[in-house]
Protein backbone atom coordinates (compact mmCIF):
# COMPACT_ATOMS: atom_id res chain seq x y z
CA UNK A 1 0.00 0.00 0.00
CA UNK A 2 2.61 2.04 0.59
CA UNK A 3 4.64 1.59 -2.04
CA UNK A 4 1.64 2.02 -4.32
CA UNK A 5 0.73 5.69 -2.64
CA UNK A 6 4.84 6.33 -3.49
CA UNK A 7 4.27 6.13 -7.09
CA UNK A 8 1.29 7.35 -7.63
CA UNK A 9 2.00 10.62 -5.64
CA UNK A 10 5.80 10.55 -7.03
CA UNK A 11 5.08 9.98 -10.98
CA UNK A 12 2.38 12.95 -9.88
CA UNK A 13 4.92 15.26 -8.15
CA UNK A 14 7.25 14.63 -11.07
CA UNK A 15 4.34 15.39 -13.95
CA UNK A 16 3.30 18.24 -11.95
CA UNK A 17 6.77 19.80 -12.08
CA UNK A 18 7.47 18.73 -15.61
CA UNK A 19 4.03 20.91 -16.53
CA UNK A 20 5.21 24.04 -14.92
CA UNK A 21 8.10 23.90 -16.76
CA UNK A 22 6.53 23.00 -20.14
CA UNK A 23 3.30 24.75 -20.41
CA UNK A 24 2.90 27.91 -22.79
CA UNK A 25 0.35 29.39 -20.44
CA UNK A 26 1.32 30.61 -17.14
CA UNK A 27 -2.17 30.56 -15.96
CA UNK A 28 -1.85 26.30 -16.67
CA UNK A 29 1.79 26.46 -15.17
CA UNK A 30 0.19 27.76 -11.88
CA UNK A 31 -2.66 24.82 -11.52
CA UNK A 32 0.45 22.63 -12.56
CA UNK A 33 2.60 23.58 -9.48
CA UNK A 34 -1.08 23.20 -7.52
CA UNK A 35 -1.29 19.62 -8.67
CA UNK A 36 2.49 19.27 -7.91
CA UNK A 37 1.93 20.47 -4.30
CA UNK A 38 -0.50 18.69 -3.43
CA UNK A 39 1.14 15.01 -4.68
CA UNK A 40 4.32 16.01 -2.69
CA UNK A 41 1.96 16.54 0.53
CA UNK A 42 0.99 12.94 0.21
CA UNK A 43 4.36 12.47 -0.06
CA UNK A 44 5.17 13.98 3.32
CA UNK A 45 2.04 12.30 4.53
CA UNK A 46 4.11 9.37 3.93
CA UNK A 47 7.00 10.71 5.63
CA UNK A 48 4.96 10.98 9.28
CA UNK A 49 4.83 14.87 8.66
CA UNK A 50 1.54 15.18 9.09
CA UNK A 51 1.41 18.99 10.41
CA UNK A 52 4.21 20.10 7.54
CA UNK A 53 1.42 18.01 4.76
CA UNK A 54 -1.39 19.87 6.34
CA UNK A 55 0.40 23.08 6.10
CA UNK A 56 1.60 22.43 2.44
CA UNK A 57 -2.20 22.34 1.36
CA UNK A 58 -3.68 24.91 2.86
CA UNK A 59 -0.72 27.89 2.90
CA UNK A 60 1.00 27.07 -0.44
CA UNK A 61 -1.67 24.99 -2.62
CA UNK A 62 -4.57 27.28 -0.89
CA UNK A 63 -3.44 30.90 -0.02
CA UNK A 64 -0.04 31.07 -1.90
CA UNK A 65 -1.46 29.56 -5.00
CA UNK A 66 -4.08 32.40 -5.11
CA UNK A 67 -2.01 34.83 -5.01
CA UNK A 68 -0.51 33.87 -7.75
CA UNK A 69 -3.60 33.54 -9.81
CA UNK A 70 -4.18 36.97 -8.90
CA UNK A 71 -0.80 38.16 -10.12
CA UNK A 72 -1.25 36.00 -13.93
CA UNK A 73 -5.11 37.19 -13.91
CA UNK A 74 -3.79 41.19 -13.20
CA UNK A 75 -0.85 40.47 -15.95
CA UNK A 76 -2.24 38.81 -18.28
CA UNK A 77 -1.70 35.17 -18.72
CA UNK A 78 -1.14 35.55 -22.56
CA UNK A 79 0.71 32.40 -24.33
CA UNK A 80 4.73 33.24 -24.08
CA UNK A 81 6.88 31.45 -26.68
CA UNK A 82 8.91 28.60 -24.71
CA UNK A 83 12.33 29.30 -24.28
CA UNK A 84 14.91 31.60 -24.52
CA UNK A 85 15.83 33.59 -28.37
CA UNK A 86 16.41 31.33 -30.69
CA UNK A 87 19.59 30.25 -32.12
CA UNK A 88 20.99 30.97 -28.32
CA UNK A 89 21.59 27.14 -27.67
CA UNK A 90 20.37 28.39 -24.05
CA UNK A 91 17.68 25.54 -24.19
CA UNK A 92 20.06 22.82 -24.70
CA UNK A 93 22.63 24.02 -22.03
CA UNK A 94 19.80 24.26 -19.37
CA UNK A 95 18.92 20.68 -20.29
CA UNK A 96 22.60 19.25 -19.57
CA UNK A 97 22.78 20.94 -16.56
CA UNK A 98 19.41 19.70 -15.27
CA UNK A 99 20.68 16.66 -16.10
CA UNK A 100 24.31 16.82 -14.74
CA UNK A 101 22.45 18.47 -11.79
CA UNK A 102 20.07 15.62 -10.88
CA UNK A 103 23.39 12.78 -11.49
CA UNK A 104 25.29 15.09 -9.21
CA UNK A 105 22.58 15.42 -6.25
CA UNK A 106 22.00 11.53 -7.07
CA UNK A 107 25.94 10.90 -6.39
CA UNK A 108 25.71 13.13 -3.04
CA UNK A 109 22.79 11.74 -1.59
CA UNK A 110 22.54 8.20 -2.28
CA UNK A 111 25.97 7.34 -2.64
CA UNK A 112 26.42 9.57 1.32
CA UNK A 113 27.11 5.87 3.03
CA UNK A 114 24.35 6.62 5.23
CA UNK A 115 23.06 3.47 6.38
CA UNK A 116 19.64 4.24 7.17
CA UNK A 117 19.04 5.11 3.74
CA UNK A 118 18.24 1.88 2.29
CA UNK A 119 15.71 1.64 5.14
CA UNK A 120 12.18 2.79 6.06
CA UNK A 121 13.51 5.02 8.88
CA UNK A 122 14.37 4.48 12.35
CA UNK A 123 10.97 3.46 14.49
CA UNK A 124 9.22 6.42 15.87
CA UNK A 125 6.48 7.04 18.05
CA UNK A 126 2.49 7.36 17.01
CA UNK A 127 2.80 11.13 17.59
CA UNK A 128 5.94 11.51 15.64
CA UNK A 129 5.23 14.88 13.01
CA UNK A 130 2.05 15.75 14.90
CA UNK A 131 0.89 19.48 15.24
CA UNK A 132 1.30 18.84 19.16
CA UNK A 133 5.48 17.73 18.82
CA UNK A 134 5.84 20.45 16.41
CA UNK A 135 3.92 23.25 18.29
CA UNK A 136 5.86 21.93 21.39
CA UNK A 137 9.82 22.39 19.43
CA UNK A 138 8.47 25.73 17.65
CA UNK A 139 7.90 27.12 21.12
CA UNK A 140 10.64 25.50 23.21
CA UNK A 141 13.79 24.60 21.40
CA UNK A 142 13.42 26.36 17.93
CA UNK A 143 11.63 29.69 19.59
CA UNK A 144 14.31 31.77 17.92
CA UNK A 145 13.64 30.96 14.48
CA UNK A 146 10.12 31.22 14.96
CA UNK A 147 10.11 34.63 16.25
CA UNK A 148 12.28 35.69 13.10
CA UNK A 149 10.38 33.65 10.75
CA UNK A 150 7.09 36.19 12.08
CA UNK A 151 9.23 39.23 11.83
CA UNK A 152 10.63 38.08 8.14
CA UNK A 153 6.71 37.52 7.06
CA UNK A 154 5.89 41.17 8.43
CA UNK A 155 8.54 42.89 6.34
CA UNK A 156 7.79 41.21 3.36
CA UNK A 157 4.67 42.14 3.39
CA UNK A 158 5.48 45.76 4.25
CA UNK A 159 7.86 45.44 1.37
CA UNK A 160 5.01 44.16 -1.00
CA UNK A 161 2.60 47.23 -0.10
CA UNK A 162 5.91 49.71 -0.76
CA UNK A 163 6.90 48.01 -4.13
CA UNK A 164 3.41 47.33 -6.17
CA UNK A 165 1.67 50.56 -4.14
CA UNK A 166 0.48 52.95 -6.78
CA UNK A 167 2.93 55.97 -7.20
CA UNK A 168 2.04 59.65 -7.81
CA UNK A 169 -1.89 59.10 -6.24
CA UNK A 170 -5.13 58.65 -8.37
CA UNK A 171 -6.32 60.48 -11.33
CA UNK A 172 -8.59 62.86 -10.94
CA UNK A 173 -11.37 60.51 -12.76
CA UNK A 174 -11.03 57.82 -10.57
CA UNK A 175 -11.35 60.43 -7.43
CA UNK A 176 -14.51 61.43 -8.40
CA UNK A 177 -15.69 57.97 -8.48
CA UNK A 178 -14.55 56.84 -5.70
CA UNK A 179 -16.62 58.74 -3.02
CA UNK A 180 -18.53 56.47 -0.51
CA UNK A 181 -21.23 57.88 2.35
CA UNK A 182 -18.68 56.95 5.27
CA UNK A 183 -16.64 60.22 3.55
CA UNK A 184 -18.91 62.27 5.09
CA UNK A 185 -18.60 61.43 8.38
CA UNK A 186 -15.00 60.77 8.56
CA UNK A 187 -12.25 63.73 8.91
CA UNK A 188 -9.23 63.26 6.38
CA UNK A 189 -6.21 61.71 7.19
CA UNK A 190 -7.86 59.02 8.85
CA UNK A 191 -6.38 55.69 7.73
CA UNK A 192 -8.20 54.61 4.48
CA UNK A 193 -6.96 52.38 2.07
CA UNK A 194 -7.33 55.11 -0.90
CA UNK A 195 -4.82 57.29 1.23
CA UNK A 196 -2.66 54.78 1.96
CA UNK A 197 -1.97 54.45 -1.87
CA UNK A 198 -1.39 58.24 -2.22
CA UNK A 199 -4.58 59.83 -2.90
CA UNK A 200 -6.90 61.99 -0.52
CA UNK A 201 -10.44 62.41 -0.20
CA UNK A 202 -11.88 65.28 0.43
CA UNK A 203 -15.61 65.99 -0.51
CA UNK A 204 -16.30 68.38 -3.57
CA UNK A 205 -18.46 70.07 -1.15
CA UNK A 206 -16.91 70.74 1.44
CA UNK A 207 -13.95 72.91 -0.51
CA UNK A 208 -14.78 75.70 -2.27
CA UNK A 209 -12.05 75.06 -4.64
CA UNK A 210 -13.64 72.17 -6.20
CA UNK A 211 -16.68 73.83 -6.44
CA UNK A 212 -15.22 76.87 -8.68
CA UNK A 213 -13.48 73.90 -10.73
CA UNK A 214 -17.09 72.66 -11.36
CA UNK A 215 -18.51 75.54 -12.54
CA UNK A 216 -15.83 75.81 -14.71
CA UNK A 217 -16.31 72.78 -15.97
CA UNK A 218 -19.89 72.97 -17.03
CA UNK A 219 -18.72 76.32 -18.38
CA UNK A 220 -16.28 74.82 -20.41
CA UNK A 221 -18.02 71.85 -21.39
CA UNK A 222 -16.89 71.42 -25.17
CA UNK A 223 -12.87 72.42 -24.40
CA UNK A 224 -13.41 69.45 -22.40
CA UNK A 225 -14.82 67.36 -24.42
CA UNK A 226 -12.44 68.33 -26.95
CA UNK A 227 -9.45 67.46 -24.39
CA UNK A 228 -11.20 64.20 -24.05
CA UNK A 229 -11.27 63.18 -28.04
CA UNK A 230 -7.18 64.19 -27.91
CA UNK A 231 -6.82 61.48 -24.88
CA UNK B 1 9.39 2.68 1.21
CA UNK B 2 12.83 3.52 1.46
CA UNK B 3 14.27 6.87 1.86
CA UNK B 4 16.46 6.47 -1.00
CA UNK B 5 13.52 7.06 -3.31
CA UNK B 6 12.80 10.05 -1.76
CA UNK B 7 15.72 11.51 -1.93
CA UNK B 8 15.72 10.44 -5.69
CA UNK B 9 12.71 12.06 -6.51
CA UNK B 10 13.90 15.10 -5.09
CA UNK B 11 16.78 15.77 -6.31
CA UNK B 12 14.88 15.10 -10.11
CA UNK B 13 12.18 17.58 -8.71
CA UNK B 14 15.11 20.53 -8.04
CA UNK B 15 16.85 19.16 -11.52
CA UNK B 16 13.25 20.04 -13.51
CA UNK B 17 13.04 23.28 -11.58
CA UNK B 18 16.54 24.49 -11.69
CA UNK B 19 16.45 23.97 -15.71
CA UNK B 20 12.70 25.95 -15.84
CA UNK B 21 14.66 28.68 -14.31
CA UNK B 22 17.14 28.82 -16.96
CA UNK B 23 14.79 28.32 -19.96
CA UNK B 24 11.97 29.97 -18.89
CA UNK B 25 11.29 34.02 -20.16
CA UNK B 26 8.80 35.13 -17.70
CA UNK B 27 9.51 35.92 -14.40
CA UNK B 28 6.20 34.69 -12.97
CA UNK B 29 7.49 31.07 -14.44
CA UNK B 30 10.77 31.59 -13.04
CA UNK B 31 9.26 32.23 -9.74
CA UNK B 32 7.08 29.43 -9.86
CA UNK B 33 10.30 27.58 -10.54
CA UNK B 34 11.93 28.83 -7.73
CA UNK B 35 9.06 27.17 -5.58
CA UNK B 36 9.52 23.82 -7.06
CA UNK B 37 13.62 23.70 -6.23
CA UNK B 38 12.39 24.73 -2.66
CA UNK B 39 9.98 22.01 -2.28
CA UNK B 40 12.25 19.65 -3.62
CA UNK B 41 14.61 20.84 -0.79
CA UNK B 42 12.29 20.60 1.76
CA UNK B 43 11.20 16.82 0.69
CA UNK B 44 15.29 16.04 1.00
CA UNK B 45 14.78 17.69 4.67
CA UNK B 46 11.40 15.79 5.88
CA UNK B 47 13.12 12.51 4.25
CA UNK B 48 15.95 12.87 6.15
CA UNK B 49 14.11 13.96 9.12
CA UNK B 50 12.09 11.05 9.02
CA UNK B 51 15.49 8.49 8.46
CA UNK B 52 17.25 9.99 12.34
CA UNK B 53 13.69 9.97 13.38
CA UNK B 54 13.58 13.39 14.70
CA UNK B 55 11.56 16.93 14.14
CA UNK B 56 14.45 19.36 13.05
CA UNK B 57 13.76 18.78 9.63
CA UNK B 58 10.50 19.17 9.53
CA UNK B 59 11.00 22.67 11.68
CA UNK B 60 13.21 23.58 8.89
CA UNK B 61 10.78 22.90 6.13
CA UNK B 62 8.67 25.08 8.35
CA UNK B 63 11.00 27.97 8.00
CA UNK B 64 11.43 27.11 4.25
CA UNK B 65 8.03 27.49 3.38
CA UNK B 66 7.88 30.75 5.57
CA UNK B 67 10.81 32.06 3.54
CA UNK B 68 9.31 31.04 0.78
CA UNK B 69 6.14 32.47 0.84
CA UNK B 70 7.69 36.14 1.76
CA UNK B 71 10.10 35.50 -1.96
CA UNK B 72 6.34 34.85 -3.66
CA UNK B 73 5.27 38.40 -1.79
CA UNK B 74 8.13 40.48 -2.94
CA UNK B 75 8.51 38.74 -6.22
CA UNK B 76 5.10 39.47 -7.44
CA UNK B 77 5.14 42.71 -6.13
CA UNK B 78 7.84 43.54 -7.95
CA UNK B 79 6.24 41.77 -11.00
CA UNK B 80 2.92 44.08 -10.48
CA UNK B 81 5.24 47.25 -10.46
CA UNK B 82 6.70 46.75 -13.71
CA UNK B 83 3.06 45.72 -14.84
CA UNK B 84 2.27 49.17 -13.81
CA UNK B 85 5.43 51.14 -15.82
CA UNK B 86 4.44 49.33 -18.61
CA UNK B 87 7.45 47.15 -18.75
CA UNK B 88 8.06 44.36 -20.87
CA UNK B 89 7.15 41.25 -18.56
CA UNK B 90 10.31 39.70 -19.65
CA UNK B 91 13.51 39.11 -18.14
CA UNK B 92 15.53 38.74 -21.32
CA UNK B 93 14.41 42.59 -22.13
CA UNK B 94 14.55 43.78 -18.63
CA UNK B 95 18.35 43.98 -17.95
CA UNK B 96 18.67 47.15 -15.70
CA UNK B 97 17.04 47.42 -12.30
CA UNK B 98 16.82 50.86 -12.26
CA UNK B 99 14.02 51.40 -14.73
Amino acid sequence: MGELLFFVAGIGALAGAVGVVAVRNPFYSVLALVSHLLCLAALFLLLRAEFVAAAQVVVYAGAVMVLYVFVVAYVGGQDEPLGPRAGSGLRAISAIFGAVLFIELCVATLGSGLQLIDSGGTPAPGSFGSPEEIGRLLLTKFLLPFEVASFLLLIAAVGAVVLARRRGGLSHAEEQARYSAMDMLRPAYTGTMAEAVGGRHTLPEASGENQASGEDDAAAEPVAGRAEDDR
Amino acid sequence: MDIGWFLAVSALIFAIGAAGVLTRRSPLVILLCLELMLNAANLALIAFARMHGNHDGQIFAIIVMVVAACEVTVGLGVIVAMQRRRLPIDVDEMQELQG
